[in-house]
C-alpha cells in the first residue's frame, strides 16, 4: 500500500466518523462539532484530489462561516433545552433508505467501467481554473453572485424582528 | 495512486449518512447539517470525475465551486427561516410545523 493510500484511508475514516457523529450524537452541540470535523476531513479529501483551491475555500466557508452560523442558530432556537427526542419515529425507515442507497451507489461505483484514466490524477493548474471561471463560466459566475446577494437580503428580512414583536 | 472507485465509494457512504440524518432527525437545524453532508458528497464526486476522467475540461471543479456558493446561500436563508419559525411557533421541530396541513 502506497503512502497516498494510507493517507486516503485515514482521511476517509475521519470523514465517515465525523458524519456518523453528526447524525447519531445525542447532544446537538456535539453534532455541530462533529460536522466541523467531517468538513475539515473533506477538505483533506479535496487536497488528495489535488484540488487545493477548493480545499481552501472549503475550510474558509464551511469550517468558518457555515458551522459558526449553525452554532448561533442552535443557541438562538434553544435546541438543547427541548425535552423531546431528537429523532422521529421513522428511524428504521431512514436506516433502510440509507442502506439501500449505499448498496446501490457502491455497486454502481465498483462495477461500472469508467472511460479514460481511472488510476491517475491530472492536476489542473490554478491559472487555468481561474481562466475558465472568468471566461467560459463568467455568466453563471455573475448569476451566482446575484443569488448570494438575494439570499442574504432575504435572510436578513426573515430574521429581523418586526414592530411590536 | 488511489483508484477513482475509492473516492466514489467514500462519496456514496457520506451521501447515505446524509440521507439517514435528513430522514431520522426531527430538528430543522440538524436536518440542515445532514443536507450539508450530502452536498459534500456531491462535491467529492464532481471533483473526482473532473480530475480523473476529464482533466482537460475540468467542468466538475467549476461545478464544485458553484455547489459551495449555492450551499452558503442556502444555509443563510434556511437558518433565517428556522429562526422565524421558532419565533412564531416556539419550536424548530419539523413535524410540529404543520400550518399548511389540515
Amino acid at each position: 500500500m502506497s503512502y497516498e493510500e494510507v493517507i486516503f484511508y485515514f482521511v476517509a475514516a475521519v470523514t465517515v466518523l465525523g458524519a456518523l457523529g453528526v447524525v447519531v450524537a445525542r447532544n446537538v452541540v456535539h453534532s455541530a462539532l462533529f460536522l466541523i470535523l467531517a468538513l475539515l476531513a473533506v477538505a483533506g479529501v479535496f487536497i488528495l484530489l489535488s484540488a487545493e483551491f477548493l480545499a481552501i475555500v472549503q475550510i474558509l466557508i464551511y469550517g468558518g462561516a457555515v458551522t459558526i452560523l449553525i452554532l448561533f442558530v442552535m443557541m438562538l432556537t434553544r435546541v438543547r433545552d427541548m425535552p423531546q427526542a431528537l429523532d422521529g419515529p421513522q428511524r428504521p425507515f431512514a436506516a433502510l433508505a440509507a442502506g439501500a442507497f449505499l448498496a446501490l451507489s457502491v455497486l454502481a461505483a465498483v462495477s461500472s467501467d469508467w472511460p479514460g484514466e481511472t488510476e491517475k490524477i491530472t492536476v489542473v493548474p490554478f491559472r487555468e481554473l481561474g481562466d475558465a471561471l472568468f471566461r467560459i463560466w463568467a455568466v453563471p459566475f455573475e448569476v451566482a453572485s446575484l443569488v448570494l446577494l438575494v439570499a442574504l437580503i432575504g435572510a436578513i428580512i426573515l430574521a429581523r424582528s418586526e414592530e411590536g414583536e | 495512486m488511489i483508484p477513482i472507485e475509492n473516492f466514489l465509494v467514500l462519496s456514496g457512504i457520506l451521501f447515505s449518512i446524509g440521507i439517514y440524518g435528513v430522514l431520522a432527525r426531527r430538528n430543522a437545524v440538524l436536518i440542515i447539517m445532514s443536507v450539508e453532508l450530502m452536498l459534500q458528497a456531491v462535491s467529492i464526486n464532481f471533483i473526482a470525475f473532473a480530475v480523473y476522467l476529464h482533466p482537460e475540461q475540468f467542468t466538475g471543479l467549476i461545478f464544485a465551486i458553484f455547489v459551495i456558493t449555492i450551499a452558503a446561500a442556502e444555509v443563510g436563508l434556511a437558518l433565517g427561516i428556522i429562526l422565524r419559525i421558532f419565533r412564531n411557533k416556539g419550536t424548530a421541530n419539523v413535524d410540529e410545523v404543520d400550518m399548511l396541513k389540515w
